[in-house]
């Protein structure tokens, strides 16, 4: 599979992200958006590792293997960002008794 | 046109368009079922990348327990259509706007480069399986992997603290 169809798929679905997290004002839909572009970035890696494997077998059995390991770890640090960004979510729920966006321009209440 | 190319197109259609519904659905349930939908295409794209360790983790992980934990924010607050805040027609106009104009400069700056020649290995090799993942992991990338623990761990500790009632 060519690998600039991985790119334009990839491309497309980050710059949905990007245009949910613009649009939205309900602070879980831009968290969710965030996790859309995760998600786009991480398909692109792999796709990328296979391509390096395709290239570079020959001399290393292994190559591309680095790609694959980093989406993992991508997926480890989204994990931890979401269990802390939802909790920072539900206390401002609590507090301003809703997840509007726009009512945080001010810190100070 | 074979099996692989239609699985492709297939799962980039259904990707494209679900990730659409995530950003357009008026009700947030919808477009938390709508973002799984594109978990799982995604994951479909690792089996026929091969990389079947990673589409195993993408299910669990993140259409299994991060997107579980969205539902349950989503279902404690009583989110809907009417909590809903209202949008901006101009604000909205804009960032879609913005948003294709981020497209139209990444596809034009990547139309023409050499790397279109280049091919990804569908469907062959056996990097993205277990054994192989599992020995890079265990070896090379085992600080990295011991870090990442004491993240979670802090990642906890913080949840929790924020989230107590003071």
């Amino acid at each position: 599979m060519p690998i600039n169809y991985y790119i334009f798929l990839s491309i497309a679905l980050f710059a949905i992200g990007i245009v949910g997290v613009l649009t939205r004002r309900n602070a879980i839909i831009i968290f969710m958006c965030i996790e859309l572009m995760l998600n786009a970035v991480n398909l692109l890696l792999v796709a990328f590792s296979k391509m390096h494997h395709l290239n570079n077998a020959v001399a290393d059995v292994t190559a591309g293997t680095d790609g694959q390991l980093f989406v993992f770890f991508i997926m480890v640090v989204a994990a931890a960002e979401v269990s802390v960004g939802l909790a920072i979510i539900v206390m401002m729920y609590r507090n301003i008794h809703s997840v509007d966006v726009n009512f945080l321009n001010r810190l100070k209440h | 046109m074979s099996i692989t190319q239609i699985l492709f197109w297939f799962l980039s259609v259904v990707a494209l368009f679900s990730a659409l519904m995530v950003i357009s659905s008026k009700n947030p349930i919808y477009s938390v079922l709508w973002l799984i939908v594109t978990f799982f295409s995604i994951s479909g794209h690792y089996i026929l990348l091969n990389a079947q360790f990673l589409a195993i983790v993408n299910i669990i992980v993140y259409a299994g327990a991060i997107m579980v934990l969205f539902l349950f924010v989503i279902m404690l607050m009583n989110l809907n259509k009417e909590t809903e805040p209202p949008k901006n027609r101009w604000l909205k106009m804009a960032g879609a706007v913005a948003g294709g104009c981020l497209l139209l400069v990444l596809v034009a700056a990547l139309k023409d480069t050499d790397i279109k020649q280049q091919h990804a290995l569908v469907n062959e090799g056996n990097i993205g399986l277990i054994k192989n993942l599992g020995k890079e992991l265990f070896t090379t990338y085992v600080v990295p992997f011991e870090i990442s623990s004491i993240l979670f761990l802090s990642a906890m500790v913080g949840a929790v603290v924020i989230g107590k009632k003071e």
